[in-house]
């Protein structure tokens, strides 16, 4: 039975299989391609996408960005967990 | 000039590659006139096409028809397809798909697949498709779609016939662990048109499915989505059909006109350029039929002021035109078209009669026209 996913930050996500982000070389730019989808993320999402390899957390994505933007991490975190819980209720994320 | 510099490439393309197809829906919204199989375009010109539509920067493409499984060389296009790095799903019936078949061109590199259904209801089902046995053999091959590891996305078209069964629709796509269910009202083009008080809903019945619809995308949130469209008959504002005529969407029949929608071709007036004789990249910037109703330009009054004209932008085409008799007037779905109660009124005095029977869609039927009430 399948149920919703509730994304918390300890969550490692990772972009599934049927689910294509890429750069498109015709138009130079990001987008997340899925069935009868495609969606443009911007630059923040595109960083944030980008780390969604499956490999890492929600947090330690948080902390990376904290360092890099020199803002607090739990704004951060907080940030990216509601915007992927979007996209994992689109079926356009799953945990690892 | 302007207009052409901002013209962006679209996003997808139906490619239609077969107007053939097992079933005999009474409300096909393909055209009355079918493409014969020996003028259907050959696998070269596909490949070819597949290789235009990457080089553009289209990023999905649909095989559709008819049957797109009725193509042998359907394994050919998707794998072309899946190289040049196009997002591929696959439009069909099932009726005719092993499960072989359906797993090479998963390995070949298929993405997604929807599946039509008639109803949630074997019997009804059935009767709708006018096609034994066709219910149990998409649920069989929803089933593997699932197997296999693909999305699965359920096109349900509903109407005063099977609106009934939404709830049991929606359940059909939530056991079948499908990823996306599209409520789909039946649309009146082509040889749907015949048939239309056969399938015209009742308001009731349209409030009745939005309440189950609403009630399901909260239930369901991250488990199913919906899509579900308003009849325009039913409507007070025109929807954005295909996101704007000419804006993020080509179509491509079985002998390769290109469209701009897959109804266009009741649009008579309109001569279409085809690939045979053009590039793609060529008849989207330059066809005539694409640049005649693309932008806000071409609007009639009240549109042409209307703060909505970049929202829906004018509507239906197709619509204005089966309604109206002028391809150019206000889609009369909106409330500010002179003849939208009209129109109105004789959907609700169409959906308050009997039913009468189908009129399938059958060669023998093509000439038979709906008897009046």
């Amino acid at each position: 039975m399948k149920e919703r996913l509730l994304l918390k930050s300890e969550t490692v996500p990772i972009i599934p299989d049927h689910v294509r982000f890429e750069f498109n070389e015709v138009r130079k730019e990001w987008v997340l391609l899925a069935p009868e989808r495609a969606l443009y993320p911007d630059p923040i999402a595109t960083e944030v996408l980008k780390k969604c390899d499956g490999k890492i957390s929600i947090q330690l994505i948080g902390e990376d960005l904290a360092k890099k933007y020199k803002a607090p991490v739990e704004k951060i975190v907080e940030d990216i967990t509601k915007m992927l819980q979007n996209l994992a209720d689109k079926g356009f994320l799953k945990e690892c | 000039m302007l207009k052409k510099a901002k013209l962006q490439a679209p996003l997808a393309v139906l490619a239609e590659l077969s107007h053939r197809c097992p079933l005999s829906c009474a409300y096909c919204s393909n055209p009355v006139e079918l493409i014969q199989k020996n003028k259907e375009l050959e696998t070269k010109d596909w490949l070819r096409v597949i290789d235009e539509a990457a080089d553009m920067g289209i990023y999905q493409i649909h095989f559709s028809g008819g049957e797109p499984t009725a193509r042998k060389d359907l394994e050919e296009m998707v794998e072309h397809a899946h190289k040049r790095k196009l997002y591929t799903n696959l439009i069909t019936s099932a009726v005719l798909l092993q499960r072989e078949r359906l797993e090479k061109l998963k390995n070949l590199g298929l993405e997604h697949v929807q599946i039509s259904f008639q109803d949630s209801e074997s019997e009804n089902a059935n009767r709708i498709g006018n096609f034994k046995n066709g219910h149990e053999k998409k649920l069989e091959v929803a089933k593997w779609v699932r197997e296999l590891g693909l999305p699965l996305t359920i096109n349900a078209v509903m109407h005063r016939q099977n609106l009934h069964n939404l709830e049991n629709m929606i359940k059909m796509a939530k056991d079948l662990d499908a990823d996306r269910l599209e409520v789909a009202n039946v649309q009146y083009y082509g040889w749907a048109l015949k048939n239309r008080a056969a399938f015209m809903p009742t308001k009731d019945q349209l409030e009745k499915s939005m309440e189950i619809v609403e009630k399901a995308r909260k239930d369901l949130k991250g488990i199913l989505a919906i899509d579900y469209v308003l009849p325009d008959y039913y409507a007070k504002k025109p929807k954005s059909c295909m996101g704007g005529w000419g804006r993020q969407f080509l179509n491509i029949d079985p002998e390769g006109n290109v469209l701009p929608c897959h109804a266009a071709q009741t649009i008579k007036i309109f001569k279409f350029d085809n690939v045979k004789d053009r590039s793609l990249s060529w008849i989207w910037e330059n066809s005539e039929p694409f640049n005649k109703f693309r932008g806000t330009d071409w609007m009639p009054s009240p549109c042409k002021t209307c703060d909505r004209r970049e929202i829906d932008w004018g509507g239906c085409r197709c619509q204005a035109l089966a309604l109206t008799g002028d391809v150019g007037a206000v889609d009369p779905t909106c409330e500010f078209s002179p003849l939208h109660e009209k129109i109105f009124g004789s959907a609700t005095e169409e959906s308050g009669n009997e039913a009468p029977e189908f009129i399938y869609r059958l060669p023998s039927n093509k000439d038979v026209e709906p008897v009046k009430k």
